[in-house]
């Protein structure tokens, strides 16, 4: 199948014409260059697109409004908490001593944004139960890499070298596996039990000598909290490992459980999850990651430091030679931060603990309008997400999960995580969130149980879904065997004219 | 709670279909032994006084003043169509276009990112995207291993402190990482030494899969590229360029010196400083190299109609998809930045670029001047672009005296390059076409003020702090 016309909108090359655009930059000396070797300059100005402001103030905002999001419809996107984007945190990061701030800024004179940064993590600390937090990882891949390294430091300062094992069970997300192998481990699956939580007997047989690690998330992406995570913790001790827990899920536990407190020696945040802070259409996010005792001294740098003076500094390269290091450049990604510390104080401790509480009540309530219609692999009370599953569905209609997400989008929703956790047959991961009102999550429900009745009725017209979408379904297999991932170089009347 | 919707009565509804009269019931599956202690947080804080809070401590930072400092984060003019055109909601509330169709676009917006830096670096493939310059400098590493399975790389001195220290992070299991030294003296001083590359480069028992080089350096200084790709190519090793976008627009692009890959911070193209992030990582490379790149690929494809659209493409590489065999663990990326970066080539254009990068190297030919008249000459006798090494006698002291005159006289060297003792007592300065002259005058009399031993002005006492601000405007008047 061949591409035919220009599609949805034109590429910002192709409406770029030679001579548009300018009035931005004040025009250089003539010479400004001349003391540059001929050697290292360029001899062919990049073929960028000349446009004025306008055309690419449409352009962006004809795009934009080929965009799903939060702040246009409903998004029960599992494991990725789309809740609202409060505006007031927006405003905050953009204030001018906020975001015009250099990262290398003497610390006498970056003294409210380290102020702000040391209570965040003092605030992380307390919701986590953790004895400290670093605010370095750029996201939270970021912080499980980080959280592993930090395991790694650790066996290797007690000498130990045999433990080249890390243990995740098969409902993990892909992130712990792939940590795993970047920080040089082999990853070791365990089965889920039967009702869908870690299997304590399959765990046991796979702990031992060699394991690093066991990375848990707790609750797990199938929405259920790990009743047995107390005895699979001393396991893991006891086998002179180390429990990392992936916080993706904290938004069902705030105030409820503190993975320090249970034993966790290191857990990782998502911020653009539990605190708000906006996805970005794919970032960016941040990934604090909480460490007990045993973890301490390995921490990234550079950490947060309190003077006894009541100043703020950050610690200096070297000043604590146990530190695992750097993850990244700077101190992290503060302007996400500005807005997560906005969020933990709007919210207070009480606060907090309803987010949760009205996450796990929406998600339950939906839970229970679709049973009776989806398949409920899991039915006892979930936290902020639950799996349902269309494998009844498909066998009697051959109508797909895929299909019923697509038809979702001719509702007006957002489709839920489709095929994942991978344990579960045509599965659906719904996370409705704190913030969807009770008429959104019946409008939604209703729209599900709807659309499984058209499975039964008229089978193609959810498997050829959406009809209402900008576009139909793609052709993802030429995509992937011939890519075309880059416009070819403008030619003729497009190409920039010469300086 | 601020955000959420329910009324007593819709909980109650809630609780009622589920048979509930408490929502503590449903966190009974919560062992009693492993309960939480009660959350000790503040109170939560209504959004007049949270503003009120944020506007105090954003106040503490001391933004105002005039400021010399890069080191690998710089200054722009950024077009108020930029940031405009981020906050328009349905880019920042939308997740990662799983859904291609009702995610069109984020999805040509990538496409054109990919696009838009393929030109600036001359290279075919380009990843959508990496947390920062340090890290995607640290995935161009791991790539150049995987491609020729060798498990050794190179580092230049001339790359950022922050990106070395990122790398040894990245490094600490079995690959190993050496750094090639800087040339200490003679006119290529602070540049790469080719003699130390080659003989590093020559050991047939520890063979190499990388070489990581700076354009321009930490230093600000040019590095001859094509012969350290030269040198690389010979044996049998990629090489990775570390760039800086905006100097693209008049150095020559990383595909025409021999450049595999190239790793570099997108933050001038438009980002604010913001302390550190959130910045954008760029990552591209040749061709040849697309299976072994880490993140996001998106390409143009067709719908079911053959109508041109745009998809995320190639996912064998990805995590959620290959799992322990994956390139990366990367998953959420910096899709935000690299949308603002887009608009901001676009809004700025090529010959806008060019301006940008030219003006810069203007005012840092007037900033050496006006440093080197006062008592602070360039360290290293090499060519630069806009960023310089100037040496004072004691200069930690003397940067800190030009903060109390309103004065950020770019970074401390030692505070970075302790060990390295020809970069003593330096400082590393630069210009871009937002430093003014005036403030290029400031700089040079508050620092003969400082080297002079004259105690500050008033005006300069109070620079840099909103006091301070309207001091000097009355003074003016």
């Amino acid at each position: 199948m061949g591409v035919t016309g220009t599609g949805l909108q034109q590429t910002i090359f192709e409406l770029g014409r030679a001579g548009r655009g300018g009035g931005k930059i004040p025009h250089p000396p003539r010479d400004a260059l001349d003391r540059i070797p001929a050697a290292a300059r360029r001899e062919t100005p990049p073929g960028l697109p000349e446009l004025n402001e306008p055309e690419v103030v449409r352009h962006y905002v004809n795009l934009s409004q080929l965009n799903y999001a939060v702040d246009t419809g409903f998004y029960p996107l599992g494991s990725c908490t789309m809740k609202f984007n409060p505006k007031l945190n927006e405003w905050a990061a953009r204030l001018p001593g906020f975001a015009d701030l250099h990262p290398l800024t003497p610390d006498a004179a970056a003294q409210g944004t380290l102020q702000l940064l040391f209570e965040l993590e003092e605030a992380l600390a307390e919701i986590s139960g953790m004895r400290a937090v670093t605010l370095q990882p750029a996201a939270g891949a970021q912080g499980e890499l980080t959280g592993i390294l930090m395991i790694r430091a650790y066996h290797r300062a007690r000498g130990d070298s045999e433990r080249k094992e890390v243990l995740v069970p098969d409902s993990s997300h892909g992130t712990n596996p792939a940590t795993a192998s970047m920080a040089g481990y082999r990853t070791v699956t365990v089965p889920s039990a039967p009702d869908g939580g870690v299997d304590l007997d399959a765990f046991r047989a796979a702990l031992g000598p060699r394991t690093a690690a066991v990375m848990i998330t707790n609750p797990s992406t199938l929405g259920l909290f790990e009743s047995r995570i107390g005895a699979l913790l001393d396991a893991v001790h006891d086998a002179g490992a180390l429990a990392y827990m992936d916080g993706a899920n904290l938004n069902a536990i705030l105030g409820r459980f503190k993975p320090g407190e249970a034993g966790f020696d290191v857990m990782h945040f998502n911020v653009h999850k539990t605190f708000s802070t906006p996805h970005g259409g794919g970032g960016p996010g941040a990934g604090p990651v909480g460490v007990g005792e045993t973890l301490l001294p390995f921490l990234p740098e550079p950490r947060v430091l309190r003077e006894d003076d009541g100043g703020y500094r950050l610690e200096r390269t070297g000043e604590r030679p146990s530190s695992i290091g750097r993850l990244r450049s700077f101190v992290g990604n503060t302007g996400v931060l500005v807005r997560a510390y906005a969020y933990i104080r709007a919210h207070g401790a009480s606060g907090l603990r309803e987010v949760s509480d009205d996450a796990v009540l929406a998600a339950n309530y939906l839970k229970s309008r679709l049973a009776g219609t989806y398949d409920i692999p899991h039915d006892r009370a979930c936290k902020h997400e639950f799996v349902a599953s269309a494998a009844t569905i498909k066998k009697a209609t051959g109508v797909r999960t895929l299909d019923i997400a697509k038809r979702l989008i001719d509702y007006g929703y957002h489709p839920p995580t489709i095929y994942f956790p991978l344990i579960v047959e045509e599965g659906m991961l719904i996370e409705p969130t704190e913030t969807e009102s009770v008429e959104t999550l019946d409008a939604f429900a209703d729209a599900l149980i709807a659309i499984a009745g058209e499975a039964a009725a008229t089978p193609d017209l959810v498997k050829e879904a959406p009809h209402d979408a900008p576009v139909r379904r793609l052709d993802e297999a030429t995509a992937a065997r011939q890519p075309n991932l880059r416009w070819r170089p403008m030619t003729g009347a497009h190409a920039p004219c010469p300086d | 709670m601020p955000y959420g919707p329910h009324t007593a009565a819709d909980r109650a509804r809630m609780l009622g279909a589920l048979g509930l009269t408490s929502v503590d019931q449903l966190f009974e599956d919560i062992p009693e032994a492993l309960r939480a202690s009660p959350l000790d947080l503040p109170d939560p804080e209504p959004e007049l006084e949270l503003a009120a809070r944020l506007s105090d401590l954003a106040g503490r930072n001391r933004t105002g003043l005039a400021s010399f400092l890069g080191a690998g984060v710089y200054r722009h003019w950024s077009p108020p169509a930029v940031d405009q055109i981020l906050l328009r909601s349905e880019w920042y509330t939308a997740y990662t276009p799983y859904q291609p169709e009702i995610s069109q676009g984020t999805l040509q917006s990538i496409y054109e990112y990919e696009s838009l830096i393929a030109e600036l670096v001359d290279l075919d493939v380009v990843s959508a995207s990496h947390y920062d310059g340090a890290a995607a400098t640290a995935e161009a590493a791991l790539m150049t291993c995987r491609a020729t399975r060798r498990d050794r790389v190179l580092v230049s001195r001339g790359v950022h402190p922050h990106y070395r220290e990122t790398l040894r992070t990245y490094f600490g299991g079995d690959l190993e990482l050496d750094e090639v030294p800087l040339v200490v003296d003679g006119d290529a001083a602070g540049t790469t030494d080719l003699v130390a590359l080659d003989r590093l480069l020559a050991d047939p028992n520890r063979p190499v899969a990388g070489v990581i080089a700076a354009q321009p350096d930490f230093l600000g200084l040019l590095e001859p590229m094509p012969a350290i790709g030269e040198l690389a190519h010979a044996a049998g090793a990629l090489f990775v360029a570390v760039v800086e976008p905006v100097s693209l627009a008049v150095l020559a692009p990383p595909g025409t010196y021999g450049a595999d890959i190239a790793a570099g911070e997108g933050q001038p193209l438009g980002i604010a400083p913001q302390y550190g992030g959130p910045y954008l990582g760029i990552l591209a490379s040749r061709d040849a190299l697309v299976r072994q790149i880490p993140g996001r690929l998106v390409g143009m494809t067709a719908d079911l109609d053959g109508r041109r659209a745009f998809v995320m493409t190639m996912r064998a590489r990805e995590q959620d998809i290959r799992r322990d065999k994956a390139a990366s663990n990367i998953c959420t990326n910096q899709a935000l930045l690299a949308l603002a970066a887009s608009i901001y080539l676009a809004t700025i254009g090529p010959h806008g670029l060019r301006d940008v990068a030219a003006l810069g190297a203007a005012r840092a030919t007037e900033l050496e001047a006006a440093l080197a008249a006062n008592g602070a000459p360039r360290i290293h006798p090499g060519p630069y672009l806009n960023e310089f090494a100037v040496r004072v006698p004691n200069a930690r002291s003397v940067h800190r005296r030009l903060v109390d005159r309103g004065v950020l006289a770019g970074l401390v060297l030692a505070d970075v390059e302790p060990d390295d003792p020809t970069l003593e007592d330096g400082l590393l300065v630069c210009a871009t076409e937002v430093t003014t002259p005036a403030e290029i005058v400031r700089f040079a009399e508050a620092l003969s003020g400082v080297l002079g031993g004259r105690p500050p002005t008033a005006v300069e006492a109070g620079a840099g702090t909103e006091r301070g601000r309207r001091a000097a405007a009355g003074a003016v008047r």
